[in-house]
């Protein structure tokens, strides 16, 4: 079965997000006051053949690890469906 | 000396590198394609090139890291080889796990190109046994992701360790603890921000990045 | 879509007046169908046809001894003479504008305009070694500019960057007449064997035609039609025709094509710029007098049922065709896949003097190229002498130390170092003077030899406003003391001329006459064009831009140890002005930014008096008597101390040995002036050597102290003057 891989990647908190730091700034200045904590991360999509849900997962999870994301600074949540 | 450059699609300091190990040390290097599962025998250095592997895209380094050519330059690595990498060199060597942190986005969030001020912090590397007592020594850099980073307990067996071989005197990128270049625990790696391959004759504006290479050459000289 | 009245409509829409389309009908005996009609569209654009701006420029001289390929080719070539093989090389070099689409789209309309002008040199089978950017902005409180400026320099610093190649130089102007067109002229500057250069023309039939890179998509169809056009308030609807750069892909190109041509494969090549496959194809048969079929099934595509209308007019970035050496394809695709690029053999060329196109098994474009090229409107438009400033009759006083803290921290004179901090200015490890440096030009070594080139970008657009002739002469004198300035000998330039709607005739007024004094420059200077780009239409809602045509000159130092540049004056040094100052501030910076006031004829520019005094100051550069050289340009002498004083980390103490006013002294804008720094000992031979010239020379001050003087009117800190002038650009952006 062909399935819908989608990746959620972000900075770990902890490590100063740049870009989110910045676009808070933007949106504070504005008028946007009460915004707080922005993350910028990045989200992958692809179709992914697999057997079943599970299977996907752990594949996804592999690429994770190996390469879609670095985990000396990033967190990955998947979901797949 | 024998040296290899590995060039990755993308990579744009290869010559520089080249130019560089010939015109510092006389010696011969060979560029290496990053499809290559071998590299040339009997090398005393291997120099990861700045550039946009990859376009910097996904991760500055990540793609690269995963190249057939890295799992043969982590096995000599393994060896003692000494492996120099430069700017996307430096993201490459982290993201492949032979250097421990990572470099995110600049801290001002843009490419900064511009001469640099550093500290040699430790003297007693195989990358730096050259240098004499200068206080500081100027380079140029040109990157958009030099904000180097490790975790607490990382950052602290880095420094404990001398792992810190420079150090930006203003820091122009966001480095936790102004760090500008390190060296893996055994010392035969070192990871830069900074080009010394931009900086190795006066008409270049520093020659600065000279005694690097020249340590280099001198430890094949005692070996 | 096969009416009379529908295929009509289209030529209309698509930017072909009604005598034009006329002609089509003419030559062809029928009515074009739909793609017909877009090929000829595009073709016959401004873009791609100068159909306004032929007839002039026919005007600049292009030819000379150093002359290898003049304009009409991708890239202009001239010869610098021995590399370390003994080969003979060539430097190839264009620059060109991207104005309208960075406009609309400011990051990826400069970097496209970056990857397009590389494509132009490379594809003649030079590597790029240098890029250069004439920028120009709207007013900064314009509510646009920001935004624009943002883009523009991240576009370009994100391409240049990435595909690894030295941004070394530019100029950056902000001005009111650019709030609704910004100028983004990209120059790129290439090395190759003088005996290994690629042309586009195709050489015999039969032979392979093979399209490499990326893949095609909806990219700026269009494009070269819209950049033909003025921009109304609802331009900003055409985003979706703004094509997208991929720098890395740029940067495989380059490699792959350089590397395909080191094979022997190719036997003529063309990059797809504006108009993509229609304009490259076209020219290659027509060059090659010859014919050519494209399959357009077989084109690499990105989207799916792309018609053939608008394959022939994608303007999608990185592609290039060419056309192989008979059995050769194997070779291109060995390359190709090394590289990770796309590539099919998508035609062959042949006897028929005609392009055919299929698609889908059927014949959906046949025309002769004839036609295409030589048929191509030609317009002599009407035109009236364009207005002109008379001479200034008054010059209001200001205090001289004010007046310099005023102006350079004016958005046109203040330091750009935050922009060009973003441009890598040293891969390549070959840059011998950038930006940062303090020289009048960027140097870049010729790799593996003692010679550099010395590469700039000038035009004064204010006296070029108040003055087409004069100002037109004084944007290619400019360009040559620049050279002249850091020890190079000027050789050739590229031109930009950047203009509003030649349709009105004051406008093409203004063209002809900048033309004219470009072209008398360029023929006393012996300074030939050797390529170039015309960027007309830069209007919105009917106000043009200030004309500005841009040049982009090079110029070669034999040893680059003879180089200069004005950051090397050392303490107790003499500074010998170079040239007469007989006062001249009309349409000065002075008056602008200092009394708010944009009048007087610009100072005149007296060629021969160029010629005179450049090589003068050449010679004492050669001799290594100077010390520290800095044209005088835009806000005069003191300004010009003050820039060899920032650079140099040492004060200067000025007097005034003229009979002039001390402001009019400091500011005056007088051409052909240069400010050289001799060791006190040689300063009576100097002078003496520039009297037996007939150069005019006058000893005006002294590097000493922290502090810049002019001796009773202004004495004011060195560092107080330097941050008034890095200041103002970062306030600006809010970094």
């Amino acid at each position: 079965m062909t399935l819908k891989a989608k990746v959620h990647i972000f900075l770990k908190n902890g490590v100063l997000d740049v870009q989110g730091k910045a676009v808070e700034g933007a949106l504070g200045g504005l008028g946007w006051t009460d915004v707080s904590n922005v993350r910028v991360g990045k989200v992958l999509e692809f179709d992914l053949k697999a057997s079943d849900k599970s299977a996907a997962e752990t594949e996804v999870k592999a690429m994770c690890e190996k390469l879609l994301a670095n985990t000396v600074i990033e967190s990955y949540r998947i979901e797949v469906a | 000396m024998k040296a290899a450059v590995l060039v990755f699609p993308g990579s744009n300091c290869d010559r520089d590198c080249k130019v560089a190990v010939e015109t510092t040390t006389g010696g011969h290097v060979d560029m290496v394609w990053h499809q290559e599962t071998a590299l040339p025998s009997g090398l005393d250095l291997i120099v990861v090139p700045g550039g946009f592997s990859y376009g910097d895209y996904l991760r500055c380094g990540a793609m690269a890291s995963q190249s057939p050519v890295m799992a043969e330059v982590a096995k000599a690595a393994e060896r003692g080889v000494s492996i120099l990498g430069i700017c996307n060199g430096f993201q490459i060597l982290c993201e492949s796990g032979l250097l421990p942190g990572a470099l995110l986005r600049n801290a001002g969030l843009k490419y900064i190109c511009k001469p640099i001020e550093l500290t040699i912090e430790n003297r007693n590397t195989r990358f730096t046994s050259a240098y004499g007592d200068e206080q500081t020594i100027w380079m140029t850099q040109g990157n958009a992701d030099g904000n180097f980073f490790a975790d607490a307990d990382t950052l602290q067996s880095i420094e404990d360790n001398g792992q810190v071989v420079f150090r930006y005197v203003e820091n122009p990128n966001g480095s936790i603890n102004n760090i500008a270049g390190i060296v893996n625990k055994a010392g035969n790696v070192l990871g830069m921000m900074p080009h010394p391959d931009r900086a190795f004759e006066p008409s270049l504006g520093s020659a600065d990045g000279a005694p690097l290479f020249h340590s280099l050459q001198r430890l094949l000289q005692s070996a | 879509m096969s009416t009379t009245k529908t295929i009509a409509e289209y030529a209309a829409e698509y930017g072909l007046k009604p005598d034009e389309y006329q002609v089509i009908l003419d030559r062809l005996g029928r009515e074009p169908n739909y793609v017909e009609l877009g090929v000829f569209s595009v073709m016959w654009s401004e873009h791609c046809s100068y159909k306004s701006s032929r007839l002039h420029l026919r005007k600049f001289p292009v030819t000379g001894d150093k002359v290898i390929c003049g304009p009409g080719e991708n890239a202009g070539i001239i010869d610098i003479g021995e590399g370390p093989d003994g080969q003979k090389l060539a430097c190839v070099f264009k620059m060109e504008s991207h104005n309208h689409p960075s406009y609309i789209e400011p990051y990826q309309g400069a970097a496209t305009g970056v990857g397009g002008i590389m494509r132009d040199v490379f594809t003649m089978g030079a590597r790029p070694v240098a890029l250069l950017n004439a920028l120009r902005f709207g007013e900064p409180d314009h509510p646009k500019t920001k935004r624009i400026v943002e883009g523009v320099v991240a576009g370009i610093g994100g391409y240049g960057n990435c595909v690894g190649v030295p941004t070394v130089a530019g100029e950056t102007n902000f001005h009111s007449g650019y709030n609704g067109n910004c100028l983004v002229n990209a120059m790129c500057v290439g090395l190759a064997d003088a005996d290994k250069i690629f042309y586009s023309a195709a050489p015999e039939p039969g032979l392979p035609v093979v399209y490499f890179g990326s893949k095609t998509g909806r990219d700026g169809i269009h494009g070269a039609t819209m950049s033909s056009a003025e921009f109304s308030e609802d331009s900003e609807e055409k985003r979706p025709t703004v094509q997208v750069g991929d720098p890395f892909a740029e940067k495989l190109l380059i490699e792959a094509t350089l590397e395909l041509m080191a094979s022997g494969a190719v036997a003529a090549i063309q990059d797809m710029g504006a108009a993509g496959l229609t304009s490259s194809s076209v020219e290659m048969a027509g060059k090659g007098g010859l014919g050519i079929t494209l399959d357009l099934d077989k084109v690499p595509q990105r989207e799916e049922n792309m018609s053939a209308y608008e394959m022939m007019l994608s303007e999608s970035q990185e592609r290039m065709l060419a056309i192989l050496k008979p059995g050769r394809e194997e070779d291109g695709y060995r390359i190709f896949k090394k590289w990770g690029l796309d590539a099919a053999v998508i035609g062959e060329t042949n006897t028929s003097g005609h392009i055919v196109l299929t698609h889908k098994g059927e014949v959906v474009c046949d025309l002769p190229l004839g036609p295409l090229s030589d048929d191509a409107p030609l317009y002599d438009r009407p035109w009236v002498e364009p207005d002109t400033q008379a001479p200034l009759t008054r010059v209001p006083v200001a205090p001289v130390g004010d007046a310099l803290l005023t102006i350079l921290k004016s958005p046109d004179m203040a330091s750009k170092r935050w922009l060009w901090e973003q441009y890598d200015r040293h891969v390549m490890a070959d840059t011998l003077a950038d930006s940062a440096t303090g020289a009048d030009a960027g140097i870049v070594r010729v790799h593996g030899t003692k010679k550099a080139l010395a590469v700039t970008s000038d035009v004064t657009p204010r006296y070029v406003q108040a003055n087409p002739y004069e100002g037109g002469k004084q944007a290619v004198a400019e360009a040559w003391r620049n050279l002249t300035a850091v020890g190079a000998d000027p050789i050739a330039i590229t031109d930009n001329l950047n203009f509003g709607n030649p349709e009105r005739p004051k406008i093409m007024g203004q063209i002809v006459r900048a033309i004219d004094g470009m072209a008398e420059a360029c023929r006393v200077l012996n300074f030939p064009v050797v390529s170039g780009n015309v960027s007309l239409y830069n209007e919105t809602n009917g106000v043009a831009i200030p004309p500005t045509p841009t040049v982009g000159a090079v110029g070669l130092i034999e040893d680059y140890e003879n180089r200069i540049g004005f950051n090397s004056l050392k303490n107790g040094q003499v500074l010998i002005l170079i040239g007469d100052t007989k006062g001249e501030l009309g349409s000065s910076i002075y008056l602008r930014e200092v009394h708010g006031l944009e009048e007087g004829a610009p100072p005149p520019v007296d060629l021969e008096l160029e010629k005179l005094n450049g090589d003068f100051v050449r010679s004492l550069i050669h001799t290594k008597t100077a010390k520290a050289v800095h044209d005088l340009s835009d806000g005069g002498l003191l300004t010009a101390a003050f820039d060899v004083a920032a650079a140099s980390n040492v004060g200067i103490e000025l007097k005034n040995p003229t009979d002039l006013e001390d402001h009019v002294f400091a500011f005056a804008e007088d051409q052909a002036r240069y400010l050289v720094a001799v060791d006190e000992a040689s300063a009576h031979l100097v002078l003496a050597r520039a009297a037996e010239a007939g150069v005019a020379a006058q000893t005006v001050g002294v590097a000493t102290g922290t502090d810049l003087v002019l001796a009773g009117a202004a004495s004011l800190s060195l560092e107080a003057l330097k941050q008034a002038h890095e200041s103002w650009l970062p306030a600006y952006m809010g970094a």
